[in-house]
Order: structure tokens, then sequence, then C-alpha cells
């Protein structure tokens, strides 16, 4: 069984880390998922960077840029994450635009993808209608679960269409926003979080995007199943460095 | 073959909608209401009354009658520098602002390279009395200043883009973050036939009026509607797919697309699409795109501001596919020799894009009695810092 569908089934909140490859240095990519784990984070996002991040607010937009100025590419994050498997144990998914996986080639990615031990994708814009079309049968075929969002101008109609095409959980963008803001969620997001939560789907929900500490965390995680913390991890990390992260963990939950 | 949408959004293997399911809401509204609104009698006489007591439309389609002789050809201008603001974008945002009114839209954001989208953009907010935001990148900001100042004259706010190369692309990144921020109250009026699905054929349409008029003045001038070859720079394409939307189904007549070669198509400091980029995504859009072997999006350059973008229409990306389009580029230095030319034998100071178009008479030969069909896309006014420079005329 797929690792993010193991772990969804544990009695407990999730709390996942998104960061992006190749930041702050380049070969930190493997240290930072083992201290993750060791710290006791369920799931990470392994940002691929990206030269234009268009649903990216500054500080990811930096991180990314960053990283690919380090010399990050795709073909190295899967060299760096070849024998990640041996010491890392958590669900693992890939958090990048199209493009970068369309040059890649979409078989050869989702094959490296298996090869190594990612578990799901992320990939913000590919839509679903266009991954039914074309890649679906590509990604099923390496047992690769691909992640969809809903946001709060999401219709119902397309939320439950997104349900059916999902499988493993649905990213839940906390607020009309792009990635970073951090301005905490009042009764908005309340409401539409219970909102959601009265849809009764099928798949869990796992809040994303202005999650920035452990009262934004536990207010995500009311009603949904985890959260998701990256623009405030990233910076994080800009500032104290991989000696950071636990100290930051800690102070989540 | 068809080189038009089809109901999937592509054209050819081009186009759809790549675009975050943040921006879906938005788009789809559009996707589903643009034909419909576009067909509503109401909404055409609105838009053709503005084209014609606003924009000063029909432009002429001049026959330069010096330029012919030098080039032994028949070359007719189709002056849409002469239309309000100076350059053709206006079709596009007079239609766009229509569209957003309908729509309910009571913010406007728009992204600009040379300045002209947004000016464009923000004289149909003043018009319409709507609040007006254009992003632009830093070192454009710095190149066209007269737009600059112009924007802000009309009560647009002009924000700098700061990211990446600080350019056309950067601008428009910024204002696609800006839709995503504000999802409900806003219009993005994109300023080319560039962007998700539908926007490319909704811009390509509110421009297709230029190749609408050039049809009837040609059979007036000459006594056919189809002219041997229509040329035009292609930045996005925007003006360009004016210009040849109805001949796109007629092989008799040639399409020709002009792209900025920069400092030499190879030189790393080009925005020659055709012949650098490769089938990529680039603001929703899967169409051609200059981008490394890992699928970064690369830095174009050109001194034109409105032609430093690397990616194309999807519509003129299944033009170069197919071969239906005749592709060309030209440098920093023989479009800017171009533009002087005109300047000299016709009395007219092009935009550094359109000086893109004139310049393929030096080598790309006609044939005496060919009917030469180039849309002047824009005028000089907002170039004349960078002219005076390049040619010290000081
Ligand atoms: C005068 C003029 N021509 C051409 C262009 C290029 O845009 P497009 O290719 O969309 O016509 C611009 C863009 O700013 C422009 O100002």
């Amino acid at each position: 069984m797929n690792r993010i569908k193991n772990k969804l089934s544990e009695n407990k909140k999730i709390l996942s880390i998104y960061f992006t490859a190749g930041y702050p240095k380049l070969d930190d990519t493997v240290e930072i998922l083992q201290q993750l784990e060791k710290d006791g984070v369920d799931m990470v996002e392994i940002g691929l960077p990206f030269s234009d991040p268009l649903a990216d607010g500054p500080t990811i937009q930096q991180s990314s840029q960053a990283a690919l100025k380090n010399g990050m590419t795709t073909e190295l994050l899967f060299q760096q994450l070849k024998d990640i498997r041996e010491t890392v144990s958590i669900p693992l998914i890939i958090m990048g635009y199209f493009n970068p996986m369309l040059q890649f080639g979409v078989e050869n990615f989702c094959k490296k993808c298996a090869e190594v031990g990612i578990d799901g994708l992320i990939l913000p814009d590919l839509p679903l209608a266009e991954y039914e079309e074309h890649y679906e049968e590509i990604f099923k075929k390496y047992n690769l679960i691909n992640i969809f969002l809903i946001t709060p101008q999401t219709s119902e109609e397309r939320i439950r269409q997104i349900d059916n095409a999902s499988e493993g959980f649905i990213y839940m963008v906390s607020s009309a926003s792009v990635t970073g803001s951090s301005e905490g969620f009042g009764a908005e997001q309340e409401e539409y979080f219970k909102r959601i939560a009265s849809m009764k789907l099928s798949n869990p929900l796992i809040v994303g995007f202005g999650i920035n500490n452990s009262e934004t965390f536990l207010q995500s995680t009311k009603s949904a199943k985890g959260a998701i913390i990256g623009s405030a991890f990233i910076k994080m990390l800009s500032e104290k460095g991989l000696g950071g992260i636990s100290t930051f963990i800690k102070s989540i939950r | 073959m068809n080189y038009n949408v089809n109901e999937k959004g592509y054209y050819g293997e081009f186009g759809g909608a790549y675009i975050p399911e943040m921006l879906y809401p938005n788009v789809e509204e559009l996707r589903q209401n643009y034909l419909k609104i576009m067909a509503e009698e109401s909404f055409q006489k609105e838009f053709r009354q503005l084209l014609k007591d606003y924009v000063g439309r029909p432009t002429p389609l001049y026959f330069a009658k010096r330029l012919s002789e030098k080039y032994n050809t028949k070359i007719y201008l189709k002056r849409e520098d002469l239309c309000h603001t100076g350059a053709h974008k206006v079709n596009n945002t007079i239609g766009q602002i229509l569209m957003a009114k309908r729509l309910g839209k009571t913010r406007i954001i728009a992204e600009t390279g040379a300045g002209q989208h947004g000016v464009a953009t923000a004289t149909v907010c003043a018009l319409m009395g709507l609040e007006c935001i254009v992003f632009m990148g830093e070192i454009d900001i710095k190149r066209q200043a007269p737009n600059v100042a112009r924007m802000k004259m009309l009560g647009a706010k002009v924000v700098p883009a700061t990211s990446g190369s600080k350019t056309l692309k950067d601008a428009t990144n910024e204002a696609i973050r800006d839709w995503i921020n504000n999802p409900v109250d806003t219009h993005y009026i994109i300023g080319s036939v560039v962007g998700p699905h539908p926007y490319p054929d909704m811009v390509a349409r509110f421009q297709s009026v230029v190749s609408e008029e050039i049809k009837i003045q040609l059979k007036e001038k000459e006594g056919r509607e189809n002219p041997d070859f229509v040329v035009a720079c292609v930045g996005g394409g925007s003006n360009a797919a004016g210009a040849y939307y109805h001949y796109l189904d007629k092989p008799e007549v040639g399409i020709i697309a002009v792209e900025a070669a920069g400092k030499g198509v190879n030189s790393g400091e080009s925005a020659a699409t055709s012949a650098l980029g490769k089938v990529g995504i680039i603001h929703g859009s899967k169409t051609l795109l200059m981008q490394t072997a890992d699928g970064q999006i690369t830095e174009p350059y050109s001194i034109s501001a409105g032609l430093d973008y690397p990616g194309v229409g999807p519509m003129h990306a299944n033009l170069f596919a197919s071969g239906r389009g005749e592709f060309i580029s030209i440098t920093d230095d023989d479009a800017m020799q171009a533009g002087l030319e005109l300047s000299k034998l016709e009395g007219i100071i092009p935009a550094i894009e359109t000086s893109h178009a004139l310049a393929i008479f030096e080598t790309r030969k006609f044939k005496k009695d060919d009917v030469v069909v180039v849309n002047l896309s824009g005028r000089g006014d907002k170039d004349l810092d960078t002219y005076i420079k390049y040619f010290n005329l000081n």
C-alpha cells in the first residue's frame, strides 16, 4: 500500500513540511529529510524549484531562485534521493510546476519517482482535465498519487469532481492567496474549513498556505486531517539553517 | 487544416489552460461566457462604437510609395500607430473592459512590457471609471519612462516587478499572482494572445478588426481582398494575430512573422522564440518556449521591451510548427536601421517593435507586383529616448 494512504489511516493529525530542494545549500536535501523524520514530521513535500513559480509568494520564489542558482536540476534531485528509502520511511511527495516534468519526460519522471520511493506528486499547474486525459494512466502505472488543490472559491460541484478523482488526500488551500501570507486565520477561514468539512468528502483534507505557527496549525487541523507548512519553514531555514529544524518543529506541536 | 482554436482551447498541440486551481473559477467563468457575451448585439454595438469614435477606427491602409520604390515591391502599411494611445493594444483593452463590466468586475489588473498595453489598459479604465493596477518589469519601467508617466496621469497604479529578469515575463507572473490574491472582484486584461484558454482566442478576436479592415481597404485600392503577404512583428503575437486572422485559412496569403533576434539568434541574448524555443508551458499555455534542458524558463533579450518575451502565443506556435507561417528574426541593429529608414522615407516614426517587421525588406525579397501588407503596430514616441541614444541624435 502507498505510504501516503498508510499514514492517513493513522489516528492522528498530520504535520507536513514543504521545503525547496537545493536550498539553502545544494546538498541539504537528504539531511533535511532525515531530520524532519527524526523530529516526528509525518509527511514531506519536496519542492522541485522552477524559474517562474506562479502560485508562490516571495519566500518560495527566493528559495527556488537560490536553489536553481546553486545548481539544482530534476536529474540531480533524483540522484540525491537515490538511497533515501534506506534512512527515511515517511511519505514523500514531490511538489513542482509542470514544465520541468514535461521536459524530463512525464513517463521518465514517474519512473524515477517510483525508483527512489516517491509516493505522490503535487503539480499545481497541471489541471484535472489534462491529467485525466493524458497522464493519469502513467501516474497509476508507477503507483503515484496525484494530489489536487481546492480553494475557498472552488465550487461545490468542482470539489465533488476533484474528490472523485483524488486518492490519498485533497490539498485545501487556506485562503485566496499565493503561498507565504502570514496574516493568520480569521472567521472567513473558519467558516470555509467548516463548510468543506460538512461536505463529508471521501478524501481527507490537508490544509496548506499561510500556516506558520502552532496557532494556525491548530486552527486548520480542528476539522482537517492535517496541515502543511512551507514558507515559514523556509524562512526559518534561511535564518537558522538546518540546526533550527528541531526547535521549529517542536514549536508547532 | 484549421489554424484557429478548437473547442478544447488548442491550436494543434498548443494552447490549453495550465493554471493552478486558484485561477480556475475566473478562467472558467471567462471561458463559459466570452463567446456568448461577444455575440450579444449590445456588446458589439458598444465595442464598434468605441472603436470608431474613441480609438479612431478604421485606421488607414497606407500605400508606402517611397518604401515600395526602394524595395521594388508594393508595400502597404496598416496604420495601427494612429489608434488612440499609439498602438494596436487598445483594440483588445476596449473589448476586455466591456467584457469585464459584463462579468461584474470592478478592479482591473494588467501586465505590460513596452508600456503600450499598460497605457491602453489605464486608458479604458479611466474611460469606464474602474480601478487599474499595472505590473511592469523594473527594467522596462526605466526604458519606457514616458509610458509610465502616461499610466500614472491616467490614474493607474504602476507596480514594479522585481523578480527574475524584471521584464515582461515577470510582470505577467506578478499579475497572475495578484489575480490569485484577488479572485472575486478582479479581471485580468492580458495584453497579448498568450495565457490560458480562452485568452489567446479572445484577444485574437478583438484584434481581428485589423484584418477585417485590411480586406475592405485592399479591395478598394487593389481590387482584391487578399494581399500576397501579411507581415507583423511577434512579441506575444496580438498585432500579428489581428493582421492574420481573416487570412489564416487562405493559403494564397503568405503569413510572415517577425521575431526579435536581439544581438543575434545564437548570441545568448535573443528573444527569437521560434528559433530557440521548445514545447513548454508558460503563463498557463502550452506553446513554444525558450527554456533550459531542465525546463527552466530562460531570460530573453531584445532592445524592444514589447518583444522581450520568452514565449509566443499558441496560435503562432502552431503557425510555425505547421509551416503555415514564415518566421524571420531580426536583430536590434537591423530593426533600429529600419525604424530610421521609415522615418526618413515616409515621415512615420515606428515603435521599435514594429521596426522589426519593417526590417525584413533588406533580406526577404518580394516580387515587383507582390502586395505586402505590414502591420504598423505602433508609433515610436515611447522609444524616442532609445532611438536618440542609439543614433546619437543629440
Ligand atoms: C507597438 C507594439 N507592437 C508590438 C508589440 C508586441 O506585442 P504583440 O506581439 O502582442 O503584438 C507591442 C507590445 O508591447 C507594441 O507595443
